[in-house]
């Protein structure tokens, strides 16, 4: 995995910003925008997944109770504490690393399979929660009675096109902020204590205390994709919290593939043409979705990102050993 | 919450046996579920998330062909046997590629299953709840303890479940085969290299989870409604009950299952909303006590 150098990544995503607002600012496609409004709440959650299973090792089954806990918190924080947005985000970031605290705490000391149990669990936990905390979440209704977006900055995000901009600003932000995780010591820490755990605590590495770390970093980023979701349908739902959301979530970053980091991104991209095509189609949406991720699964064992890594390095290398030959031939 | 309705019932004692009776169907028919996903796990080491599959399909071959022949026990051998078959399949063409994968794709796959069964059963039986109804041999009135309600397909069901586990545990403890099968989840290669085919054990244990849990399916249907979704809800009270116990337990699938049996019935009366949080509260309490469950071996 090459990492870039912070200032470098900084370049860059200043520059895919620089263009995506450029590009955005020319079109008045309303399907356009809104991919990619889904595509960057999508997008920062699978990320925060592929951080928390993939460079973590820790496949969690229940990262979705904080893209849920996020929407509501976010929804709830507007709705009742007349705030304003940048308040609310702030406020729901604290909210969720408190609850992912609380809830790593318990998780993090337990290995693989046990570790996605249980946090299937207190996924389920949340979702039972929110369906009875009637009066609060309105139950099974979901919260209804609108989100308010009041104008900030300048920014008026009812209007679609600004919140368009705003969801890719939230997102290239989001990613750069991660990508700075991964590539920093704590990244290569948590790498470590992945690939080899009693080797990084004979080492004197607190093995716990990095995966609680990592566990709360994921869980406030998957919950500004969820904020951003709640502010996209202005509203928050009871399925925001289901189970699926994580399953979406595990498929996402394999279809993408999960040893680099731009992978979740692409899986995100293929996912929503996926799901846009197929709901097209046919009402039997699950029959398509899952025999296309049977076929990836079981056909190229690794996602789509990692499959395209591999064929390219396998080619320059092809391509290496070919000019090795002419060159030997030659002499 | 509702205490006052939870003591006042554990003040008589026709309520708590009304109670405990549906806390028994409701833990044993857990048990058939969870129990075949202990042994898969147990044995092949793959966490089958798509379990719950064979308990929906269970269901639905049960109601089809009781409603074509109208015979009960006949329902029952087509719910259990056609279970195993598709699992059987399933085993063969998909899950006999994971084993010993990343989990990520074991669960991966298993996501893709539950998707495509769920939508094959909305194609062929349709999306809507259906009710297979009482039997006619059940349709007697209840039995009576101590004033409690006991319904006669109650007390049968409790029944066929608890043979099954003694039987299930003879065959482990006892035979030849069950010896065969405990090597083979110990040390697979040597296993295979005294020459008995692991192949083949891998498949009918598999095979054995998906006829019970397509008995337990097919035991259910009479009492409770058959949906295309019905076999998500089950997968995860198994889950609950399969890591409460330990993984790889028996004995700990019996026990979990009756516990979450008793925690559901119980619960109902005195946390009427919050009855399914209960469960997972239980779970995660349990866990954080003895990660490895009740009943499973330390150093998990």
């Amino acid at each position: 995995m090459r990492a870039l150098s912070f200032s470098r990544a900084l370049a860059l995503a200043a520059i895919v910003l620089g263009l995506l607002f450029a590009l955005l600012s020319t079109t008045a496609n309303h399907a356009l925008m809104d991919f990619v409004i889904r595509l960057a709440s999508l997008a920062i959650f699978a990320t925060s997944l592929n951080l928390l299973a993939g460079y973590g090792g820790m496949v969690s089954f229940g990262h979705g109770m904080f893209y849920g806990f996020g929407a509501y918190f976010f929804a709830l924080t507007m709705q009742r504490a007349g705030v304003s947005i940048p308040v609310a985000i702030v406020a729901s970031i604290l909210g969720s690393a408190l609850l992912a605290a609380i809830v790593g705490v318990i998780c993090v000391r337990l290995k693989e399979i046990y570790f996605s149990f249980v946090t299937l669990a207190f996924q389920m936990l949340i979702h039972a929660t929110i369906l009875a905390a009637m009066p609060l979440t309105g139950g099974d209704q979901g919260l209804r009675g609108g989100v308010p977006r009041p104008p900030f900055l300048g920014l008026n995000l009812s209007n679609q096109k600004q919140l368009c901009m705003f969801s890719a600003f939230l997102l290239i932000v989001c990613l750069f902020a991660m990508h700075h995780v991964v590539s920093s010591p704590f990244g290569a820490t948590l790498r470590m204590t992945r690939d080899n755990a009693d080797r990084a605590a004979y080492l004197g590495i607190a093995v716990d205390r990095v995966r609680l770390k990592a566990f709360i970093i994921a869980a406030v980023f998957a919950s500004i994709g969820g904020l951003l979701q709640a502010l996209f349908v202005s509203g928050a739902y009871p399925d925001f919290a289901y189970w699926t959301v994580s399953g979406e979530g595990i498929f996402v970053i394999m279809l993408g593939g999960t040893t680099t980091f731009l992978g979740p991104l692409l899986g995100s991209v293929l996912m929503l043409l996926l799901n846009d095509f197929v709901s097209r189609f046919t009402e039997y949406h699950g029959l398509a979705l899952g025999s296309v991720i049977l076929v990836v699964a079981l056909g190229l064992r690794k996602g789509v990102g990692d499959f395209v890594v591999d064929w390219l390095s396998a080619r320059s290398e092809a391509d290496a050993s070919e000019r090795t030959k002419t060159t030997e031939a030659a002499s | 919450m509702d205490l006052d309705s939870l003591f006042s019932c554990f003040a008589s004692t026709s309520c708590v046996i009304t109670q405990t009776t549906s806390g028994f169907i409701i833990g044993m028919l857990l048990f058939l579920v969870a129990v075949g996903l202990t042994l898969i796990f147990g044995i092949l080491k793959v966490v089958n998330f798509s379990h719950g599959v064979f308990y929906m399909i269970g269901a639905y071959l049960a109601l089809t062909v009781y409603q074509t022949t109208g015979s009960f026990p006949l329902a029952l051998l087509a719910g259990g046997f056609g279970a195993a078959l598709v699992g059987l399949a399933i085993e063969r063409a998909f899950m006999s590629r994971i084993y010993g994968a990343n989990p990520l794709m074991q669960i991966l796959v298993c996501y893709a299953l539950i998707l495509i069964f769920d939508d094959l059963a909305r194609l062929i039986w349709g999306g809507d709840f259906r009710s297979m109804g009482m039997p006619d041999v059940f349709q007697v009135p209840p039995v009576f303890i101590f004033g409690g309600v006991a319904p006669p397909y109650y007390i049968f069901v409790i029944a066929v479940a608890a043979a099954i586990a003694i039987v299930l545990a003879l065959v482990i403890a006892r035979t030849r085969f069950g010896k065969i099968v405990r090597a083979a989840a110990h040390n697979p290669a040597m296993v295979s290299a005294l020459g008995i085919n692991t192949v083949a054990i891998y498949a009918l244990v598999f095979a054995a989870g998906c006829l019970l849990a397509g008995l337990a399916g097919a035991l259910a249907a009479p009492v409770r409604t058959v949906s295309p979704g019905m076999g998500f809800s089950i997968l995860i009270e198994s889950f609950i009950v399969t890591v409460i116990g330990g993984m790889g337990s028996i004995a700990g699938a019996l026990v979990g299952a009756l516990l979450i049996g008793m925690l559901r019935t119980f619960g109902a009366l005195g946390f009427p909303l919050f009855n399914e949080g209960l469960m997972y509260i239980f779970m995660v309490m349990v866990l954080v006590i003895r990660p490895s469950g009740l009943f499973g071996k330390e150093a998990a």
